[in-house]
């Protein structure tokens, strides 16, 4: 059978195609970004007429695809695993509600923090909302967890979350594609009063969720997906959840252990054979790729049962991803001292693309604010908070999407003036309306940064929902229009620009002003793109 | 057999393109493949690199255990040398000796090559001076690919093929340039090799 090299990320898109997904709603963050790109490029779902786009956030998203699920059609929605925080409300709410066509809400967790503000753990949100989890191990299981996962959604008419992490999406592997289902027809759920959580009817459907769970737990003991490889060195089992159960049989010859394992990658956990291995072996090692949940439930607040190592002992350690050597150590092997990094080698980070339109911002924002001690530009989540690196050295937090602007708020509120927002156009759209809303209201001296570079740039060029309209919504938020200001980020314009500015900075009500030049990266792609068409064309 | 291959450069330099080429060498001889990959960055100027493992047997770990790396394939001198703790001790460095200068602290050519030196088992050759007298210094990345086949596990003609596969839809120009550049590469390691035995 022809295997076909995907990314994790990809077989789950390809996955989604084949098990009759009819929607995919996401918005853009890394690591999950691929599984949308992945279907928007796909020949095979435009006719299949796979519905596919980007979302203004996350809890647009996963309502979205509530929406088409309630309808009775299988839905999909993706984020990385702080875009998951966005979409909390709509998420928990999801597991009252149940799911009446297949909804499998897509999470990728980023240990290490590759590209993100933390390392949480989305298998604590599946466990808060008691709905079934499915981690893969490989590009396979990701690619059948698919079809699995739908099955279960709508044999359980409960919502599925999926749980991946950055080393698995970004990672290529030959995936075989399974039987191929057609999508389903519209038809509503045989309960007219499902979707409504007005009390008396939340407390019914509760009641449900929490009967539920035997039933959940007896999937996962029967799970294919969970597996106890018994072995006869009682002395320590090993339970490795998702990804690291490839880092623990990479430590084998012949893949083959002494000691038990249980593999899993369906929660809830599997109770039975957990308690097998407890039962059994004089200690258990947990290896979790990501916080130490099944660790910590093993172990207890008291401690007091067998030997359980992991993070929480020091066996592996407290934060970061899990690699081969990690495990290796964690299972009392011998592993040769790693050599270091000779020291000529210096460090190469990520900076601002030359003639990014950011740069002649931060630039003109430094000048116009030359003087002033440093701490008065609150910045937010994208290419744009790259200008904290030298030499711009222009920005002084970045906590989460949109909090640029309310935390520039609360700081002019507290009389700590002046108080600069420096904000993309995605981010704006995705959390930043409504704390340019609070300060409308409150007519908060703070001066708003919009850098549109008419892209969502950071995860790779994705369109962005701010496009076209960012004056026409400051204006309609209340924003005086004659504070509403364009520039061009340009060297030659850097002198108006920075009047602009100060004249801004001066009003003592909210300003916005919006630098506006297109993604040069994304406006190389366009040009090449026009380039190509015109080839064929000829 | 079995193959752990480090990609090292700087985002741009067309790494994930050689790495694809090996990849589909590989898939085409039948062999299990794993591929890692940091994206991104890629577009930022910063650091990226490819753990890229070929294998007749399954792979588990995506990643490529500290120490066990059989090859480094680097397209920036600096960045072969960030992945010294990943090699085996009979391991190669195969690397372009040109820098690419996007940071204010980058050290000295010249200290660089003599680290180069120091590691045992490397090749180092000017990519970009092969690849212009080539015809493009865009396939640089290629001569570098070319000087790392001698270490593959796969035979050259099979990343040829794999070469036609890729760039068949570029035109026969684009498949024959790429080709001279595999061979030219090919050709330097060639000469390394025997003035090391």
């Amino acid at each position: 059978m022809q295997k076909l090299m995907l990314l994790g990320d990809e077989a789950i898109a390809q996955g989604a195609i084949d098990a009759g997904m009819s929607g995919i709603y996401a918005y853009p963050g890394t690591p999950s970004t691929e599984i949308t790109e992945y279907i928007l490029q796909s020949k095979e779902a435009k006719e299949k007429k796979i519905r596919a786009g980007w979302s203004t956030n996350e809890k647009t998203a996963v309502e979205g695809a509530l929406g088409m699920s309630y309808v009775g059609k299988r839905a999909m929605t993706c984020m990385k695993h702080v875009g998951l925080n966005v979409a909390a409300d709509a998420f928990i709410n999801s597991s009252i509600t149940g799911a009446n066509g297949g909804l499998i809400i897509v999470s990728a967790d980023d240990p290490s923090m590759h590209s993100s503000q933390n390392e949480q753990d989305s298998r604590f949100y599946g466990d808060f909302a008691m709905i079934p989890i499915l981690e893969p191990s490989n590009q396979q299981e990701a690619y059948d967890m698919v079809h699995y996962g739908f099955n279960l959604s709508e044999k359980y008419r409960i919502p599925v979350m999926m749980r991946i992490t950055t080393r698995l999406a970004h990672s290529r592997a030959g995936v075989v594609r399974g039987e191929i289902r057609e999508q389903n027809e519209i038809k509503l759920s045989p309960n007219p009063k499902q979707f409504i959580l007005l009390p008396g009817n939340a407390r019914k459907q509760y009641k449900t969720l929490l009967l539920n769970q035997e039933a959940f737990r007896n999937e996962s003991e029967h799970s294919v997906f969970n597996q106890y490889i018994d072995g006869p060195d009682k002395m320590m089992g090993i339970i490795a959840c998702g990804l690291s159960f490839n880092y623990l049989m990479e430590n084998f010859p012949q893949r083959v252990s002494a000691n038990p394992i249980l593999k899993i990658g369906q929660y809830p956990v599997p109770i039975d054979q957990i308690r097998k291995m407890y039962d059994e072996c004089e200690s258990v090692l947990v290896l979790e790729e990501g916080y130490p949940l099944i660790e910590n439930h093993l172990r207890g607040l008291l401690n007091n049962g067998k030997q359980i190592k992991g993070r929480l002992d020091g066996t592996l350690p407290r934060n970061g991803e899990l690699s081969p050597n990690l495990v290796a150590k964690a299972l009392g092997m011998k592993v040769a001292e790693e050599k270091a990094i000779p020291s000529i080698v210096k460090n190469r980070p990520p900076a601002l693309c030359k003639g990014c339109p950011h740069i002649f911002s931060y630039n003109a924002i430094n000048e116009a604010i030359l003087g002033t001690e440093k701490g008065h530009v609150f910045a937010d989540i994208g290419c744009y908070t790259l200008g904290f690196m030298a030499p711009y050295n222009a920005i002084d937090t970045c906590v989460d999407m949109g909090a640029s602007i309310t935390m520039a708020k609360g700081a002019a509120d507290a009389g700590f003036l002046p108080a600069l927002a420096v904000i993309g156009d995605s981010t704006f759209t995705h959390s930043g309306m409504t704390g340019l809303l609070d300060a409308v209201s409150d007519n908060s001296p703070i001066t708003v940064f919009i850098l549109d570079n008419e892209t969502t740039g950071m995860t790779g060029g994705q369109t962005s929902a701010a496009h076209g309209k960012l004056e026409a919504i400051c204006r309609g938020l209340g924003v005086d229009p004659a504070h509403i200001r364009v520039l061009n980020p340009l060297p030659k314009t850097h002198e108006e620009n920075v009047r602009v500015i100060r004249e801004e900075i001066a009003y003592q009500g909210v300003s916005v002003i919006i630098p506006r030049r297109e993604c040069i990266q994304t406006a190389a792609r366009h040009l090449k793109s026009v380039k190509q068409s015109k080839e064929v064309t000829n | 057999m079995k193959k752990d291959i480090i990609l090292a450069g700087v985002g741009g330099q067309g790494i994930l393109s050689i790495a694809a080429i090996i990849g589909t060498a590989a898939v085409k001889a039948g062999l299990y493949l794993k591929q890692a990959e940091v994206h991104g960055m890629s577009q930022r100027g910063g650091d990226v690199q490819s753990n890229l493992r070929i294998s007749s047997d399954p792979i588990a770990s995506d990643l490529i255990p500290v120490g066990k790396a059989d090859l480094i394939i680097s397209v920036e001198p600096m960045e072969a040398l960030r992945y010294v703790p990943m090699l085996s001790s009979e391991g190669w460095i195969i690397t372009n000796t040109t820098p690419f200068i996007n940071i204010p602290d980058y050290p000295s050519k010249e200290e660089i090559l003599e680290v180069i030196e120091e590691q045992h088992y490397h090749i180092k050759l000017d990519a970009e001076s092969i690849a212009k007298e080539i015809g493009s210094v865009k396939c640089a990345n290629v001569v570098i690919l070319g000087a790392a086949t001698p270490f593959l596990g796969l035979s050259f003609a099979q990343i040829e093929d794999a070469i036609r596969i890729m760039f068949g839809r570029k035109g026969e120009e684009m498949v024959n340039m790429n080709l001279a550049a595999l061979k030219a590469g090919s050709e330097q390691a060639k000469m390394q090799i025997k003035q090391i035995q």
